[in-house]
């Protein structure tokens, strides 16, 4: 199975097993994956290699708690420019895109 | 004689031949980023069309680029570090070096012969000959605290200097390069928290740094640095929850009508009046959102608008004379720059999400025609060749 598929078919895994969250829909993933590089990327670089906020590379965020970074992106990083998205993108959706960005799959694009 | 006449107009269609486009100015000249595609679009304002692209300069989010006095060569700052040179005439590459693993902008001296590059990381400045792109000085961003700074906000400060802002640890630096190669350095330290980005003012006179970590902007006189950073508009937020900021806002693309300088408030959905002589509060516009790029028409008559997520959907206009906005337009998705024409007849906007820059009349606020550009961003006329600061 080549490795982006069983990378896929983990998240989907990962993302099935909390009931709380539904998976974006596939439109909504690809708009997503734009609003990461393009939005979030006005900070962390296009390529999401760093800019005035820190890399969101898989190496950089490896081992990392999920939930954890998931709060983080849903409340912003106070005393910083890190900004809250809770009011732009909903838990599910910063779910999938923490998962998005540990995986690598932002990487390999 | 006939002969002679002959031979001489063959000896021109030869030469005409292989000089390449015809010969023109480049004053009306201008650069597109399209940032996805590591690519240039070449504008002309004149006729207001696409000329042509140029390709191969790498990671352009963010890229930003200054001209050289002969409005010839564009030096653009690529995200990865890289300074590229571009020759308009030739519409080619004339060099490129990456330079560092992280850049966010740069300026060039006064009298043209050095270019500056900010860097994130590893955080300092590098120093550029501009007609060989070869190194003359690496000025590491160490601040007081002994750690390593991202920095911002770069200006060319008259007199042959210099002057940036440290983001991590809240300084401000000002270079003298009246020897590129021995840069002398005076070093303000206590600023103001988390400068995000600075401006040297239309007249060349004072540098302005906004303030992330606290409400007010740092002011440094260039002609009578001794007297220090001061700040001005403290506590502007007076206390108020400030709102979420999407976007970074810049002053680059600062503004002034008169006496008053425009500036994008942070985490607060106005843009702030402030009188330049005395530096104090002329008022507060309210507008649509987090402002990013506030821009006068050259003429000072107009003030334009953009803002971050959500409202990157909309452009206001405001009439200076009132101090009111006068027209709120919807001109497309993911408006991320603005540009004047040199004497402002026009105001160029970038469409990112549509693919397209759009050509408005600022007479008349209506659009009169677009381009199609790969997901555009910032747009750059040669007419800043000849700009205080940049
Ligand atoms: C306005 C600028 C800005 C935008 C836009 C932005 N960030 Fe950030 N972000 C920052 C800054 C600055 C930091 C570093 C905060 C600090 O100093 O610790 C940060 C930190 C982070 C961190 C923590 C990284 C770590 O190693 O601890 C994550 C995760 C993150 N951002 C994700 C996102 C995501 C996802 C988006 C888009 C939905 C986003 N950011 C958009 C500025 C921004």
């Amino acid at each position: 199975m080549p490795s982006s598929m069983a990378r896929a078919l983990a998240l989907a895994l990962l993302l099935s097993a909390s009931p709380a969250l539904a998976q974006p829909s596939a439109e909504r993933q690809r708009e997503l994956i734009d609003f990461v590089r393009q939005d979030c990327g006005a900070c962390h670089g296009l390529t999401l290699k760093g800019g005035l906020g820190s890399p969101l590379l898989p190496q950089a965020l490896a081992g990392r708690d999920k939930e954890g970074l998931i709060e983080l992106i849903l409340n912003g990083k106070p005393g910083t420019p890190m900004p809250p998205w809770k009011g732009l993108l909903s838990r599910a959706e910063i779910a999938w895109i923490v998962e998005y960005l540990m995986s690598g799959a932002a990487d390999a694009r | 004689m006939r002969v002679k006449a002959l031979t001489l107009s063959l000896v021109f269609l030869a030469l005409a031949g292989c000089a390449g486009p015809s010969l023109r100015g480049t004053g009306d000249l201008g650069v597109v980023v399209e940032r996805s595609a590591g690519r240039l679009a070449l504008v002309e304002t004149t006729t207001g069309s696409l000329l042509d692209r140029i390709e191969g300069l790498g990671d352009l989010s963010h890229a930003s680029m200054v001209f050289s006095r002969d409005e010839r060569f564009a030096f653009v700052f690529g995200r990865d570090g890289g300074l590229t040179k571009v020759d308009l005439l030739e519409r080619r590459i004339a060099k490129r070096i990456v330079q560092a693993g992280n850049s966010i902008g740069g300026a060039i001296g006064q009298d043209g012969s050095w270019v500056a590059v900010a860097n994130y990381e590893p955080g300092g400045v590098k120093i550029f000959a501009t007609a060989t792109l070869d190194l003359l000085a690496d000025i590491p961003a160490i601040g007081a605290d002994g750690k390593r700074s991202k920095v911002v906000g770069i200006a060319e400060a008259g007199e042959g200097r210099l002057i940036y802002s440290l983001y991590d640890a809240g300084e401000i630096w000002l270079a003298d390069l009246a020897d590129p190669r021995q840069p002398k350095l005076s070093k303000f330290a206590n600023a103001g928290k988390l400068p995000y980005d600075g401006l040297v003012t239309m007249d060349g006179r004072s540098y302005v740094a906004g303030l992330f970590g606290e409400d007010g902007l740092a002011l440094l006189d260039l002609w009578n640095v001794e007297a220090g950073v001061k700040k001005v508009m403290p506590g502007y937020g007076k206390g108020a929850e400030p709102l979420p900021v999407f976007k970074m806002p810049h002053l680059r693309g600062w503004a002034a009508a008169g006496d008053a300088l425009y500036i994008p408030a942070i985490g607060r959905h106005e843009v702030l009046v402030i009188d330049r002589r005395n530096w104090t509060e002329i008022g507060r516009i309210p507008v649509a959102g987090q402002p990013v790029f506030v821009m006068a028409r050259p003429d000072g008559r107009q003030v334009w608008v953009n803002f971050a997520l959500p409202h990157n959907d909309t452009v206001q206009v405001i009439d200076t004379p009132t101090n009111r906005v006068i027209r709120t337009l919807k001109p497309g998705k993911a408006i991320l720059h603005l540009e004047f024409t040199p004497k402002g007849d026009r105001v160029w906007l970038s469409a990112r999400d549509d693919d397209r820059v759009t050509i408005w009349d600022t007479k008349t606020l209506s659009p009169i025609g677009s381009l199609a550009v790969e997901k555009p961003s910032g747009i750059f006329f040669t007419v800043r060749a000849h700009r205080f600061g940049l």
